[in-house]
């Protein structure tokens, strides 16, 4: 009772590239990170910062080759990920880590009912669950669908673009993951959707006291819901803290010119700040 | 200059039929717009705001009659082009033009950028030789803050905000004086959103360009328009100046939408 | 994933090449058409040139004596069975190298009588044997290539520019237009092609004289064949229409018949290619099945098909084996077609590759 448990996800100095021919392009640069249980991470970065690619090879889901990860270790629950044959890592897909991502249009399959493809995750983690179809209209309920059993039997086209997210999420759940990697779960939506998706989010992490991994380009989206937050900047992580902190007085220029871009309302600003990558490279980086 | 607006929409409703069965029998109608009005003056920006399925996006294909109007009318300087023809629609097609949301959709990726944007050139200035259409697309790509020998590369070694710059220099070849911007930024990080809504400010003040800006996030709407249309289930449900709209709005679903918009508190 | 879509299109000639299948029979392709190009240069004989006294003259290789090339002079034996011996008296003839020979028009019109190797007109090389007539097997195949092979490319050309403007004028437009040309699609595709084909010979008179036959062939297969390739790009152009460069382009004004050529093509172009390279097998078998039923090439000219039907007989199967051959060679090129095609397929869209 006296040793501390090990941290949910412990990663350490993370080196993944990408080969295209002769050339080979770094995606993430040595980041190392931790998430304690029940905790919330909120990794911030523009596209093509890594931020997705470190999601993504959190249970090797990238394609090797033309991804390799050069260095590095991914300890969950104590056991390191990457040492794991490719059999064993399959287990802790949807079972301990799931994923949800941005488009939810063209991750659920066309041709099936809401209810085949809940059940499906069911049967492929939780053999024990009997009632699916109680277990599937709990879930929806649970995501704030309603009339949940009426809506088992649609197909994804009925459902709207938010509708279609939480169907995404009650997926995720089903299997009853201890960490929940959404990755840009907001973008492809309306901020009136974004809203209502990221206060489900919210609930779920305040009801289920599961762990999430927040991956989004958007500062807006973050504040009341990650605990922690990394800022990332081409393949490294520039600027990490807890996030009230992180909010309130960011300390790395880059933090600060993604926080400046977003645009404001009620102040009427001439222009909106954009961020001078140029400047930028040649001073914060080269001495951090 | 007169007072007249540079257009002007009244009642224009679009309505789509619904088809099933062996010989296309139309059984029910969409109602993507439903009888909505507005002016837009000579060289300021309104904003179209709202979710998607509100008939924002239908809106303003309709007034490049993209798509056919069901009634109503739209008039351009004076003029109507509801029912114009195509062949009459053709020298008003280089004072109107568009942006638009995807730029993965919006430009084909089996041609060079030249071809893209010499496209307009060719339709709009037959006369000018190719190494003049050469010089031009250069000009237009720097004035977007892209390189000039960025031009014979394909659509797909560019990032989503610079595609989307090549999208502007593209509706900007034909010199508008309208550009209908449809959802210009909602694709682009946030990052990218504020580069491109600047370009497109800095563009307007260089040109003195008239906009139809669409948007679904408010904060975006609220800073680039003069005025702010607040769309909903094909109707507009509020008008006013971006003060009013954000100081008191009056509609429920206007202020909904405020309360949507993500801030850092 | 930009630098993946940027190998996509720099590696499309080294994923083919990567091909084992494209490795053996596109060289295999290549050959076939170069020699069907300088098929009068490398044929030692004109395709009609006969001499009755050697028919059915077994093949016979030239060697290398005295300082010349010499080929064996066999005489008849056995009228009835064309049994054939050595001339003991008069055992060889020569073979003469880029020599004159029987006069030809290279391509048409270009006037030549110089052939890679040839004898003179009295002696006889048979290389692949000799016909009924005493025509040359490997000269007839190599003439009969020139049908055989263009007309797959032709009528390709011509089925394939047919789908794609039928097909892009469909789907672009939608509406009554699309209705229309897909019905007439489809009662074409009802009709069994066979018959059709049967049926459009016949109403062309059988007396024509074979450059004729050629063009109504092409005429005939192209006719049938367009309607496969339309249905599938009106499908592609309907999606794309929906495309924002479609809009773009109507944004602007464009004429739709160039929106259809710049905008809709390109972007079906790499389905197009491996289509047309999986369909030319069904015209060199569509001209091999004409010229097979006599509605074809006709005598003297040679085509493949021509030639396996004067092969139809039991005792040509036994005794003159080398009278098959052109069977061999149109399911060589067809089997070449194929794997080029199945091989170019997996080049264009490397996720369509099936687990081999």
């Amino acid at each position: 009772m006296n040793t501390t448990p090990p941290p949910l996800l412990d990663v350490r100095n993370l080196r993944i590239s990408f080969r295209d021919g002769d050339r080979t392009t770094t995606a993430v640069d040595g980041i190392s990170f931790r998430l304690q249980h029940g905790e919330t991470l909120a990794i911030v970065g523009e596209s093509g910062s890594g931020k997705s690619v470190t999601a993504l090879s959190l249970t090797r889901l990238l394609p090797e080759p033309p991804a390799n990860i050069e260095s590095g270790q991914i300890f969950f629950n104590g056991t390191d990920l990457l040492a794991l044959p490719p059999e064993k890592i399959r287990a802790y897909r949807g079972k301990k880590v799931a994923y949800i991502f941005q488009e939810p249009g063209s991750s659920l399959n066309p041709v099936f009912r809401i209810r085949t493809q809940i059940a499906e995750a069911l049967r492929l983690h939780r053999p024990e669950v009997l009632d699916e179809e109680a277990e599937c209209g709990r879930l929806l309920d649970l995501v704030g669908i309603r009339q949940p059993r009426t809506r088992l039997n649609d197909y994804p086209h009925q459902l709207s673009g938010g509708m279609q997210q939480r169907v995404m999420i009650a997926m995720a759940l089903a299997c009853q993951p201890s960490l929940l990697v959404a990755d840009e779960p907001t973008t492809a939506l309306d901020v009136t959707i974004q809203k209502q998706v990221m206060d489900l989010l919210k609930d779920l992490k305040k009801n289920l006291g599961m762990s999430f991994i927040l991956i989004t380009h958007n500062f807006g989206i973050v504040s009341g819901f990650a605990d922690q937050i990394a800022v990332m900047y081409r393949g490294r992580i520039v600027e990490q803290g807890a996030a009230p902190q992180v909010l309130a007085s960011p300390q790395h220029p880059y933090t600060r010119a993604l926080m400046d871009c977003i645009p404001k309302l009620g102040r009427r600003q001439k222009r909106l700040t954009t961020i001078d990558h140029d400047n930028l490279t040649n001073t914060e980086l080269a001495h951090p | 200059m007169s007072a007249l607006p540079l257009l002007q929409v009244r009642d224009l409703c679009v309505h789509f039929p619904v088809r099933s069965g062996l010989l296309g029998r139309s059984v029910d109608t969409i109602r993507a717009v439903d009888g909505i009005s507005f002016d837009i003056p000579r060289g300021t920006t309104v904003g179209l705001v709202g979710e998607s399925g509100s008939g924002k996006t239908t809106t303003g294909r309709a007034i490049l009659k993209l798509v056919p109007a069901t009634s109503g009318s739209i008039t351009f300087e004076g003029r109507d082009i509801t029912t114009a023809t195509p062949s009459a629609m053709r020298p008003l097609r280089r004072r109107m033009q568009i942006i638009f949301q995807d730029p993965f959709n919006s430009l084909n990726p089996r041609l060079p950028i030249f071809n893209i944007i010499g496209e307009a050139l060719e339709i709009h200035f037959p006369e000018l030789a190719k190494k003049d259409r050469r010089h031009r697309v250069a000009e237009l790509l720097s004035k977007v803050g892209l390189k000039p020998e960025h031009m014979d590369r394909y659509p797909h070694e560019f990032s989503g905000g610079q595609r989307q710059r090549i999208g502007i220099a593209r509706a900007l070849a034909v010199q508008p004086e309208f550009i209908v911007c449809d959802e210009p930024v909602s694709a682009l990080d946030v990052s990218v959103q504020a580069q491109i809504v600047n370009l497109l400010q800095d563009l307007q003040e260089e040109f003195g360009l008239t906009y139809l800006f669409i948007a679904h996030d408010l904060a975006v709407v609220e800073h680039i328009s003069d005025h702010v249309l607040v769309m909903h289930s094909g109707t507009i449900v509020e008008a006013g100046t971006p003060e009013k709209i954000y100081g008191q709005p009056e509609h429920e679903y206007t202020r909904n939408l405020l309360a949507s918009v993500p801030t850092l508190a | 994933m930009h630098p993946a879509t940027t190998a996509h299109t720099a590696s499309l000639w080294s994923r083919f090449w990567s091909h084992g299948s494209a490795r053996v029979f596109f060289p295999v392709l290549l050959l076939l058409y170069l020699s069907a190009l300088l098929a009068p240069f490398l044929a030692p004989y004109g395709e009609a040139d006969q001499l009755l006294s050697k028919a059915y003259h077994p093949p016979a290789l030239p060697v290398w004596k005295n300082g010349q090339l010499q080929v064996p002079r066999l005489v008849l034996t056995n009228k009835a069975t064309r049994e054939f011996r050595l001339d003991t008296q008069n055992p060889w003839a020569p073979v003469s190298l880029f020599a004159k020979g029987s006069p030809y028009q290279w391509l048409g019109f270009i006037p030549c009588d110089r052939h890679l190797f040839t004898t003179s007109p009295t002696e006889r090389l048979y290389l692949l044997g000799a016909d009924s007539y005493g025509r040359c097997v490997f000269s007839r195949l190599l003439y009969g290539s020139q049908v055989s092979l263009s007309i797959g490319l032709i009528g390709i050309a011509i089925t394939t520019v047919l789908g794609m403007l039928l097909g892009g004028i469909a789907g672009y437009f939608g509406g009554w237009t699309d209705s229309l040309l897909m019905r007439v699609t489809e009662v074409l595709m009802s009709i069994p092609g066979l018959y059709l084909i049967l049926a459009l010979r016949a109403v062309f008179s059988k007396d024509l004289d074979s450059a004729n036959i050629y063009l109504v062939m092409i005429v005939i297969l192209s006719f049938i064949g367009w309607s496969g390739t339309a249905r599938v790009i009106r499908g592609m152009a309907l999606s794309l229409r929906e495309r924002d460069f479609i809009s773009a382009s109507r944004a602007l004004g464009q004429n739709p018949l160039i929106i259809i050529t710049r905008h809709i093509w390109p972007n079906v172009f790499s389905y197009v290619i491996v289509s047309a390279t999986l369909s030319v097998p069904g015209y060199i078998l569509g001209e091999a099945s004409l010229s097979f039923l006599g509605l074809g090439i006709q005598d003297p000219q040679s085509s493949w098909g021509l030639m396996l039907a004067q092969a139809q007989s039991i005792r040509v199967l036994v005794s003159f084996w080398w009278m098959l051959l052109p069977g061999l060679l149109i399911s060589l090129s067809v089997m070449s077609f194929n794997f080029v095609g199945d091989a170019l397929r997996d080049a264009v869209d490397p996720k369509l590759r099936l687990a081999r």
